[in-house]
């Protein structure tokens, strides 16, 4: 069966990720663990990212609320912008959001590192000097994306949380503590757990996909730029098609 | 000054190994042999497929076919447990020196000591990092990184870096590429010296006949894939082949 050009390249490129995504599992469960390096790429992802993450979700909430108010207030429900805004950042703007950022910031990071590492022959001398370059540099780096995204994502929802207190105040004086009650009254167990669960999701789909498309450059410096932007693409296509899985699994539950 | 080869141990054994990449065979039915504490240079044009033959002997690409013998190992049949205990006794010098970017100098070579020898205490760890630096002469670079260095720093910490383990072998991919010729020059005495006070065997690959002339006891002309001839510069100089003689007119 003869397929046309873009679609055997796409189906390539999907099984070839997904063979990456399996040695990912493979390997990760092996002994000789790289803590240190972990700790370290859990360190520059989590902790380097916080300021961009938390900056565009402090707006994302200041500006959702300033747009929202005016019609809330004309069907003369302005009393309901806690709830809503709270469920609309906990359940979907905040986990995409800061997914979205992170495919932006780490996913092209991971790209663009490990693709200059391999043109200049780097993950090579690795292997040469008897360490498994998947391991120290895959493994870590995704394990580390899926370990800090769901906790960005939670500092995230709060300032963004915060960030629409402030928003409402420009109009209405709100207290802090009946605005935050009011949020997590309107707050249910399957709003909140899915929201979190998906983003571990998104993290390893930024992780494997930012190393993937590092580890596989090639054609030199123009092949890291493109691994760069592959990585931020693809991933963030990938963060879409699983919150959309995500939304149909938990409507499921 | 070529140091001279002290017994006829054969350390590096490559026979008939071939190597395609698709429809195009880089290497086709290669032999090589490298003894102890001998100077070898492979010579060949670009493209040539001599950092692919460097490359099958350390186990970082797969042959097609062939075999090779590596310190009396077969390299296409060890296991990783194996291939890095045998890497510890081969140095490879990258062309591109492959400095880890993100860490200093003093890292950088602490960073094969530590994943191959890793109980060793951190003091014997700097005295090695320092003795290392030494024989290159750049102990003051050690807390620097590896972008502040010049090309010529550079390719000295990366050759600090091969010489870390003291291996038995030193594998050279083109050391004098893009260095200006009095750098190349301090590159040269610097593998002639290495190859003196620690008697290892080295097989390097070059187009740059300086290098060829100052470094080889033995040169092996890589030609068509298969080596072509093998002989002392000298003898080689005055064949009258005509592949041959092209590269030292």
């Amino acid at each position: 069966m003869n397929f046309p050009d873009a679609t055997r390249v796409f189906l390539n490129q999907t099984g070839e990720i997904s063979r990456f995504a399996f040695r990912f599992f493979r390997q990760g469960l092996r002994t000789r663990y790289e803590w240190q390096e972990l700790l370290r790429q859990c360190y520059i992802v989590g902790y380097k990212s916080l300021p961009l993450a938390a900056l565009t979700a402090f707006i994302m909430g200041l500006v959702l609320t300033m747009q929202l108010h005016p019609t809330m207030v004309y069907y003369g429900v302005e009393a309901m912008i806690p709830a809503m805004v709270g469920i609309s950042i906990v359940r979907e703007i905040g986990p995409i959001l800061t997914a979205l950022i992170f495919a932006g910031k780490i996913g092209s990071s991971i790209g663009a590192e490990l693709g200059s590492m391999k043109v200049t022959e780097q993950i090579d001398a690795m292997e040469v000097s008897g360490t498994n370059p998947f391991k120290y540099l895959v493994v870590t780096r995704t394990l580390a994306s899926v370990l800090m995204l769901p906790v960005l994502v939670i500092l995230s929802d709060a300032v963004s949380l915060y960030g629409s207190y402030l928003g409402i105040n420009l109009y209405e004086q709100v207290q802090f503590n009946l605005f935050f009650k009011q949020i997590l009254d309107s707050l249910a167990y399957q709003d909140v757990v899915p929201a979190i669960v998906k983003t571990f999701f998104f993290g390893f789909a930024v992780g494997i996909i930012g190393c993937f498309q590092g580890y596989n450059s090639s054609k030199g410096t123009e092949g890291v730029g493109r691994s760069a932007n592959a990585a931020v693409v693809v991933s963030s296509v990938l963060i879409f098609i699983l919150d959309l899985i995500a939304v149909q699994v938990a409507d499921l539950l | 000054m070529k140091h001279q080869t002290d017994t006829r141990e054969t350390v590096i054994a490559v026979k008939g190994l071939c190597k395609s990449f698709g429809s195009h065979r880089v290497l086709d039915h290669f032999d090589l042999t490298l003894q102890r504490g001998e100077s070898l240079v492979v010579l060949g044009r670009s493209g040539s497929g001599k950092s692919v033959l460097i490359k099958c002997i350390i186990g970082l690409i797969r042959p097609d076919h062939g075999k090779i013998t590596v310190l009396d190992e077969n390299v296409l049949t060890l296991d990783h447990k194996a291939m890095d205990k045998m890497r510890m006794k081969v140095g490879f010098l990258f062309q591109s020196n492959a400095l880890y970017d993100s860490m200093t100098v003093r890292e950088n070579l602490e960073f094969p000591l530590r994943r191959h020898a890793f109980r060793m205490g951190q003091q014997e760890v700097d005295d090695l990092v320092m003795e290392a630096l030494k024989n290159v002469g750049l102990e003051h670079t050690v807390d620097m990184m590896p972008v502040e260095l010049s090309g010529g720093m550079r390719k000295r910490i990366a050759l600090a870096r091969t010489l870390i383990l003291k291996p038995e072998i030193i594998l050279y991919d083109e050391p004098t590429t893009g260095l200006d010729p009095i750098t190349s020059r301090e590159i040269i005495n610097l593998i002639n010296t290495i190859g003196e006070k620690y008697h290892t065997a080295s097989i390097i690959i070059t187009h740059d006949m300086k290098c060829v002339q100052l470094t080889a006891q033995r040169v092996a002309m890589l030609i068509d894939g298969r080596c072509y001839a093998t002989g002392t510069y000298d003898a080689l100089k005055n064949n009258p082949d005509e592949k041959i003689n092209l590269f030292f007119q």
